[in-house]
């Protein structure tokens, strides 16, 4: 079976109205992945809705209380917005790992989010730094937070005729920074065997205020650890909180052994990029406050 | 004493005459080419790694509407045991047309069964889904050792390797020698060591994929367009599988997007003959990556076992190796190059060398760059490395005691000419990232590597253009820049200008029969029928001025592109101009088959940082230091060394075939079959070193497959350095890194 309809709607009323009917859609908000998958056989889809002409999809907002990020815009333009980079540098780091140049013209967070990869990279810095998403559906709108929308590998928690519409992450209060890494064989052109994202609050003394950490490609979905968090709030971020937040993330993973690694390596490594991703981001406050 | 002793042109560096259509997008690749109402063709492949064939219905495939032609292994020949020569081993025909298309028996998962023909490429996929197949499925295996067990499926039961007359085993080829008295000599050793070293099964990872366009016509001639290696061992092979006659087929050869001894073979390219005939409609066909990856050859995966003896100078006095290698489905005859070649760079008079190959399910192995070579010089330049440490020398300096040189015999008996193994360690030894402090934390291996390099036959054709321009027609697919070297040759030959020169890779009815593009042959050995023809161009135009001033032949003189005698001279585009009246056109061949070859020796030294937390080795420093003879085109010299280098790299940190327990590929694309980015490496010093060839008339040596050999070893030892523990099986990848690490 071959995509039979292509419709690229303008706007979100036109984007609803594509998929009233209830025919086998998937909505394009980039393509990178679904054309990859239809390609290979894993994706089906009877129509395809594209998403890069509707405007409010494609926007990035920023106010005194939160960034908003389209679902659909792409890697390319939050990489180069005037202020995204440098008030989440870890999601910057995470959507600059996402394929090459050319693919950063494509593909999108939002679109990354919902194809629902274990191993995505933006997911955990999303995930990070607290990012809702806004939902559009039949009924109206509804948010869920990053951590909920994927319910399993390559699943999500979109009704049919529900749209993720953008993602809205609080904007960093002083002493805030995050950092995402992740494990490949190659630098570049790869997939994580492994991912951390954090995001701390440090204060002037030095004491750990708050903290998420999230981890990628170590079980079926990304997980937020509150267990690591809760080791590294009201520390000093000293060798004893990380050793713990690191045993909290490992106790967490509960990865498979597969063509791109052991079990065993991906529970040890996770712990590893934790560690630095930490230090990344205490090294951006104190960069910061210098 | 070579014949051309200074050079004007050669060792110059100009942009390649194909360079431009190359960057741009114009350059025609294999599926680039279309034709007027052609049809696609689509293989239906084998589901099972292991099974017999009980019956194939192609009946709903065909009577959809726009499927024209639909064929399964019956159209092929009936395979006998006759032999096919090629560039890089001869193969018998009964391992050649299975990997085009199975008859009867599937050995490996993803092997074609039948093929057929439609108006879209979307209906040639829909319809090969019709097409009816039932398998009895058999037990797979994908281990060389499961498959040499007592209880192992039996791949051919039909087969039986010398020496193993009364009943079928896995096991494809045995082959030993001996050289003197290794047992003795082993007894005399004061020093031994003894261990194992394995290498995975990977693929020659060419970024194009097969791609082909075949026509036929009502008088039984056939053409064919493809991307290939030896658009002439494409007629061959398409000729012997289909049994259509070989002088009713041509082949043109498209350009080529690498192919590294995988692309000196058929598979698609029969099929879209036999669609095409039986459909009347021109029949193009693309192979996806998958199927690259799942049903083409393969490098073979080996496990060496090495014993070294020395004395407690340092002088090698004994060697016994034993390897182990992986077939796949049908006889790739592995396992006679470790045998001849694994001790070539040592002088060494006892010595023990045996190569075995077996049969799994896996699509039969072929040639990759020096092939087999790389495997077991791991094993074999690892333990150098190991004993050197063990007396206590420098790696350098161990190699420098124990090398060949001229007048030294490997295994096959006959002495090495002149050859520049020794220079090669010198500049090594010499060379600043030797010299240099090796990084805190990073480790530094070194190790050589050696390819036997081939002749074989060759053509070349040179057309003067009136203008006094020249055309060259060779038959030799362009991979690593000769049509510049050929280009650069004609030049220094004739005097004119390199942007005058327009090489061409001709079809097979253009030009004289030329042996594939492999075994490191082209500049050499095409190489010569081009200087040869320029040559031939020269002495015709000074015996036409001769005759212009009325003087004996002799007394004429070529330089500076113009024939000269007293103060007289005659240049070539006025001799280009005036060859009607002087004598008629301007047109030279030569063909040959050349026995000027010269082996080639390579030197790598790597710096690598192991980051022990996660396993991850970054490659920080690497130098190729190489005997290229005599450097053509220098660029195209350093792009061998460069590309040989970073393959080796490749399959010493992350490439390798993972099959599952049914036999099937897990990783058949570039993601999860992880060749090296640019981001992953190093600039790679390439260092040419030129010891003229004495037997060829620039002193070329190849150069294309030596770079592939020195670098496992070279890596596994830096990183060995860095970390402290010994690798000797490959891939070091992360997972296996910390692992080591750990239990350590």
């Amino acid at each position: 079976m071959a995509v039979q309809e292509f419709i690229s709607p303008t706007s979100l009323s036109e984007a609803q109205q594509a998929v009233s009917d209830g025919a086998v859609s998937s909505w394009l908000a980039g393509g990178t992945d679904l054309l990859v998958g239809i390609r290979l056989g894993a994706r089906d889809p009877a129509r395809v809705v594209d998403l890069k002409q509707i405007p409010e999809l494609t926007a990035i907002e920023i106010d005194d209380a939160s960034v908003r990020i389209g679902a659909a815009a792409s890697a390319f333009d939050v990489l180069h917005n005037s202020d995204v980079p440098s008030l989440f540098p870890g999601l910057a780091e995470a959507l600059d790992l996402i394929g090459s140049t050319q693919i950063q013209g494509r593909c999108s967070a939002g679109g990354n989010l919902c194809n629902a990869s274990p191993a995505a990279d933006s997911i955990p810095a999303l995930i990070a730094n607290g990012a809702q998403c806004r939902i559009l559906g039949p009924d109206g709108e509804r948010m869920l937070a990053v951590e909920d929308f994927v319910v399993g590998p390559n699943q999500n928690a979109l009704a049919p005729g529900e749209l993720l519409v953008e993602l809205i992450l609080p904007r960093p209060t002083a002493g805030t920074s995050d950092s995402y890494l992740r494990l490949t064989p190659r630098t570049e052109m790869d997939i994580a065997v492994a991912g951390a994202g954090v995001s701390i609050t440090v204060d002037e003394s030095g004491n750990c205020a708050a903290a998420r950490v999230a981890i990628g490609a170590v079980a079926p979905t990304a997980l937020l650890v509150d267990a690591a968090a809760e080791a590294l709030v009201g520390s000093q971020l000293d060798q004893a909180a990380i050793d713990a937040a690191v045993e909290a993330v490992r106790a967490a993973a509960a990865p498979i052994s597969d063509k791109r690694g052991t079990a065993e390596y991906r529970t040890h490594v996770v712990g590893v990029l934790v560690t630095r991703a930490l230090a990344k981001a205490q090294d951006r406050i104190t960069e910061a406050r210098s | 004493m070579n014949a051309y002793q200074e050079f004007r042109m050669i060792g110059s560096r100009p942009v390649r005459p194909d360079g431009l259509d190359k960057v741009t997008g114009r350059a025609r690749y294999g599926a680039d080419l279309n034709m007027q109402g052609q049809l696609y063709g689509h293989v239906v492949r084998s589901p099972h790694a292991h099974a017999v064939i009980r019956s194939i219905d192609c009946s709903k495939a065909l009577a959809m509407e726009g499927v024209l032609a639909v064929m399964t292994g019956q159209d092929l020949v009936e395979p006998g045991n006759q032999m096919l020569g090629s560039g890089e081993g001869a193969m018998a025909l009964k391992d050649v047309v299975p990997m085009v298309m199975s008859q009867g028996k599937v050995l490996f998962h993803s092997q074609a069964v039948a093929a057929v023909a439609a108006t879209s490429p979307e209906l040639a996929a829909q319809a090969a889904q019709a097409v009816e197949v039932v398998y009895d499925v058999l037990p797979a295996v994908t281990d060389v050792h499961k498959a040499l067990a007592a209880d192992a499926p039996i791949l051919h039961d039909d087969r039986f390797p010398d020496g193993y007359p009364e009943e079928p085993t896995n096991l494809a080829t045995h082959i030993s020698l001996t050289v003197g008295d290794p047992d003795a000599a082993f007894e005399k050793a004061e020093v031994v060591i003894e261990q194992n070293y394995s290498v995975p099964m990977c693929h020659q990872g060419y970024i194009e994929p097969h791609a082909c366009v075949a026509r036929a016509d009502a008088a039984g001639r056939v053409e064919l367009w493809c991307c290939t290696q030896g658009h002439f061992t494409v007629r061959h092979y398409t000729s012997a599988v289909t049994g259509i006659d070989l002088g009713k087929i041509k082949v043109t050869a498209s350009e080529i997007g690498g192919g590294f001894g995988g692309k000196t073979t058929v598979y698609l390219e029969p099929l879209a003959v036999i669609l095409a005939q039986k459909s009347g409609r021109p029949v193009k066909m693309v192979m996806d990556r998958g199927d690259v990856f799942r049903a083409t050859g393969p490098a073979p995966g080996a496990e060496t076992k090495v014993k070294l003896g020395a004395t407690r100078d340092g002088k090698l006095i004994a060697a016994d190796v034993e390897c182990l290698m992986d077939s796949g489905a049908y006889n790739g005859n592995p396992a006679g190059i470790p045998a001849f070649m694994a001790t070539a760079c040592y002088k060494l008079t006892d010595a023990r060398s045996t190569g075995r190959s077996v049969y799994t399910n896996k699509p039969k192995i072929h040639a990759y760059r020096a092939p087999s070579i790389p495997q077991v010089t791991l094993g074999f330049e690892l333990a150098i490395t190991e004993l050197a440490a063990e007396l206590g020398m420098d790696p350098i300096e161990f190699r420098l005691l124990n090398a060949v040189e001229e007048g030294d015999a490997n295994m096959m008996g006959a002495p090495y000419n002149r050859i520049g193994l020794r220079e090669c360690l010198e500049v090594a030894r010499n060379h600043a990232h030797y010299k240099s402090a090796v990084a805190e934390g990073a480790g530094r291996g070194v190790a050589m590597g050696y390819w036997i390099n081939a002749g074989m036959q060759s053509s070349a054709t040179l057309n003067v253009i009136a203008d006094g321009h020249v055309a060259i027609l060779t038959g030799s697919p362009d991979i690593g820049g000769s049509r510049a070297s050929m280009a650069l040759m004609a030049s220094e030959v004739l005097g004119i200008p390199f942007e005058h020169i327009h090489p061409k890779v001709a079809a097979t009815d253009a030009v004289g029969h030329t042996d594939l593009t492999g075994g490191s042959r082209t500049t050499l050995a095409t190489g010569q029928a081009v200087i040869q023809a320029a040559e031939q161009c020269v002495a015709e135009m000074c015996r036409r001025a001769a005759a212009e001033w009325d003087v004996e032949a002799g007394v004429v003189t070529w330089s500076q592109g113009a024939a000269h005698y007293g103060d007289q001279s005659l240049t070539f585009e006025e001799l280009a101009s005036r060859a009607g009246a002087m004598g008629g056109p301007l047109t030279f061949s030569s063909s040959l088959t050349s026995t000027s070859t010269a082996p080639g020796f390579g030197v790598h030294i790597c710096d690598a940082e192991v980051d022990k937390e996660t396993g991850r080795t970054t490659i920080t420093r690497y130098t190729a230091i190489q005997d290229a003879g005599k450097a053509i085109h220098p660029d195209y010299v350093e792009g061998q060394m460069q590309g040989g280098a970073v393959q080796g790299i490749g399959w010493a940190l992350n490439e390798e075939y993972l099959y599952n327990a049914d036999g099937v590929l897990e990783n058949p694309g570039f993601l999860d079959y992880r060749i090296p980015v640019a981001s992953d490496l190093p600039f790679i010093d390439a260092v040419i070193v030129e010891v003229p060839n004495p037997l060829h008339p620039f002193g070329v040596k190849g150069v294309g497959e030596v770079p592939i050999v020195p670098p496992m070893p070279a890596i596994a030892e830096a990183v060995y350095q860095s970390t402290g523990v010994r690798f000797r099986d490959l891939p070091l990848n992360p997972p296996k890194i910390v692992a080591a690490l750990a239990s350590n």
